[in-house]
């Protein structure tokens, strides 16, 4: 057979190199390595390895949860009720330290009520078929509201010592267990989400999820699969935070839902599902707290800190829109 | 050889200077952290470390805290500022356990660490600064009502929050303690308004009805002073009833001007914010140690004596009436 092709075909329009140098991870990358280096010219104290160590902590936890969050939003789901897992793991945790558990049981009973607290949700979403924004509303006041019926205004104290090593141990040198433990669930996630056929599913159902019923896809049982991974991950969040404060009040975590949605749109998770990656919501979490981190260094108030995350925010969003608009127009 | 020596000898010390240019200036740093920004009474507490700043010369004053009243908020403020090598952190604590894994860290790194008006837990500080001390307000309240008394005395009255509040029980206490300094003071009944404004005005007006010859009503609560006042002004009485106790001067600005309240009191933000950052000043630079039955001097307000818990009270509850309600009654 001789070749009488008049020119090669490519199959994708741009070369690999271009892709990537033009993907969102790469603008992100770019973010950065621009925060980091205001950040050393900004302060005297930010170029230490402990105080760097620190900084980590201002996202781990949040981080851990922004890697199940992502895939269930590509999926096209979300889970709001995460924070108030934590709150509710972390009382349950508190309470059975009263009984006498040790650390073992401690951590078993954190993950488990994270995976409870998932299968909840997840029935409640497949199972009834409800929307998720409304069923995780809901399920954000319920756990807080059993944390707060159980402790009221108390806390509870007196965490065994070996507990403590998951949130205030260090695996080596300035390298903490948070840190190390949220790089290994990202790995897991990353290849979940980019080897695996589970991954493709994933994307297939936040694309399409008729399209993807009827290609044999089953819906329910992967996003229930997803609820799962996401209060297991809550729960994960729930004994670092737990061992890191030492101690439980059921204002714990206040509000930390609405950071981790941040971190993983930030990350380049379409809202509306369907696309995403999980090295960009990586990204995005070492964004955020190189920025909490910089910002508390130089004594900048939170509330300016807020605004920027909320500009930024509002920027990642709306600068693909406005770059296709200007291409658009251009083109015309 | 002995010339890379000395190479090596001058990079690293030009790597130690540029790594240390803190040296230069040898201000003391103290952070007054808060449990969050935007609060009249820190942002009055702030003008007093400015104060004693001034007064002491040479301090730095880095005013600082969380947007929200959380544990964790505090946490990472702290983080940045252990990081900055501030000399000392003074810390209205938003969780009196949940900070003490981190301020622990900072006390293991030299930093002096007190709390002040919100306490954390023994292990995580040096000592605490309390506003007052029960015995102090109960005595205060009494006096209060005593000066204002016709010749000869007459019959007071006491409204309290809920018949179980603990503060509010134990500073009642305190107030029968010193009755009989006061011989003009006749007690004749207590009764509870929950800290509900309703429940606590029904409970004035029943007080006005039942005691015909009511001269005045202690009420140390914010809650039930403003509804006494109400009642007193509503029955039309007063200037006859003087309603006094805690209160807050935004809340009792009103009450002052229309005669129904003569006089009440509150700890001074300003004073307090005065007092931590002297002690601060003093603990850090080694002028005096926090340890059981310490004197710690603290500028113009005097000095503070501590207990066996390292907790002191600053001084009686200060006193607010129609000559000084307009300076705070904007503050908080």
């Amino acid at each position: 057979m001789s070749d009488t092709t008049a020119r090669a075909i490519p199959d994708r329009l741009e070369s690999r190199w271009t892709t990537w140098l033009k993907s969102w991870e790469m603008l992100l990358v770019g973010v950065v390595v621009f925060v980091f280096a205001v950040n050393a010219y900004a302060s005297p104290y930010f170029l230490n390895a402990w105080n760097l160590s620190d900084a980590t902590f201002n996202f781990t936890e949040k981080a851990m949860i922004a890697m199940a969050m992502a895939l269930l939003i590509i999926a096209g789901e979300i889970d709001l009720s995460v924070a108030a897992i934590i709150a509710l793991a972390s009382t349950l945790m508190g309470l059975a330290l009263q009984y006498g558990a040790g650390t073992p049981e401690l951590v078993m009973i954190g993950l488990g009520v994270g995976l409870l607290c998932g299968a909840f949700n997840g029935l409640l979403v497949t199972g009834l078929g409800l929307p998720s924004i409304v069923v995780t509303i809901g399920t954000m006041s319920l756990f807080r509201g059993i944390a707060y019926i159980i402790l009221g205004d108390k806390a509870f104290t007196g965490y065994p010592v070996d507990f403590a090593f998951f949130g205030q141990g260090y695996v080596w040198w300035v390298i903490s267990f948070e840190l190390v433990l949220f790089l290994f669930i990202a790995l897991i996630f990353g290849v979940l989400l980019h080897a695996t056929y589970f991954g493709r599913m994933v994307y297939a159902i936040g694309n399409n999820a008729t399209g993807a019923l009827f290609s044999g896809i089953r819906v329910a049982r992967v996003k229930f699969i997803l609820f799962l991974l996401t209060g297991l991950m809550s729960g994960v969040a729930a004994v670092c935070l737990t061992s890191r404060l030492g101690s439980t009040r059921p204002s714990i975590a206040f509000a930390w839902e609405l950071e981790v949605v941040t971190m993983v749109v930030l990350g380049g998770v379409s809202i509306l599902g369907g696309s995403g990656s999980i090295p960009g919501v990586v990204l995005a979490a070492l964004i955020m707290g190189l920025v909490t981190f910089g910002f508390g260094l130089a004594n900048v108030p939170g509330i300016v800190m807020s605004i920027f995350i909320g500009m930024l925010l509002i920027g990642v969003i709306a600068a693909p829109i406005v770059w296709r608009r200007l291409r658009g127009e251009s083109a015309n | 050889m002995r010339l890379f020596g000395k190479l090596m000898a001058a990079a690293a010390m030009s790597v130690a200077f540029t790594l240390n240019p803190a040296q230069a200036q040898d201000d003391v740093k103290i952070a007054l952290v808060v449990k969050a920004l935007g609060i009249g009474f820190f942002e009055a507490a702030n003008e007093g470390a400015k104060e004693a700043a001034e007064e002491l010369g040479g301090v730095e004053i880095i005013y600082t805290g969380p947007t929200d009243t959380t544990a964790e908020g505090q946490i990472e403020v702290i983080n940045s500022l252990i990081a900055q090598n501030v000399d000392a952190i003074a810390v209205s604590a938003n969780d009196r356990d949940a900070l003490v894994p981190t301020l622990k860290k900072a006390m293991q790194r030299g930093i002096t660490v007190i709390s002040w008006d919100s306490g954390v837990a023994p292990e995580g500080r040096q000592m605490h600064l309390n506003p007052s001390s029960n015995a102090l307000i109960g005595e205060m309240c009494v006096k209060m009502a005593a000066e204002h008394l016709p010749e000869g005395g007459g019959d007071v009255a006491i409204l309290s929050a809920s018949a179980t509040a603990t503060n509010q029980n134990i500073w009642i206490e305190e107030m029968k303690k010193v009755l009989p300094n006061y011989p003009g003071v006749n007690i004749v009944a207590t009764v509870y308004g929950d800290d509900l404004a309703d429940k606590s005005y029904r409970e004035a007006q029943g007080l006005i009805q039942s005691y015909p010859d009511l001269k005045a009503i202690i009420a140390p609560t914010s809650v039930g002073i403003v509804a006494a006042a109400q009642a007193v002004t509503d029955a039309g009485k007063a200037g006859e009833i003087n309603v006094t106790g805690l209160g807050l001067p935004s809340e009792m600005a009103g009450h002052v001007k229309s005669g129904a309240s003569k006089s009440f009191a509150i700890w001074n933000p300003i004073d307090l914010g005065y007092s931590a950052t002297m002690i601060a000043y003093n603990l850090a630079t080694e002028k005096a140690t926090a340890e059981p039955g310490a004197e710690i001097p603290m500028g113009r307000i005097g000095s503070v004596k501590l207990d066996d818990n390292n907790e002191g009270a600053m001084a009686e509850p200060f006193v607010y009436d129609a000559s000084n309600i307009d300076d705070f009654k904007d503050i908080f």
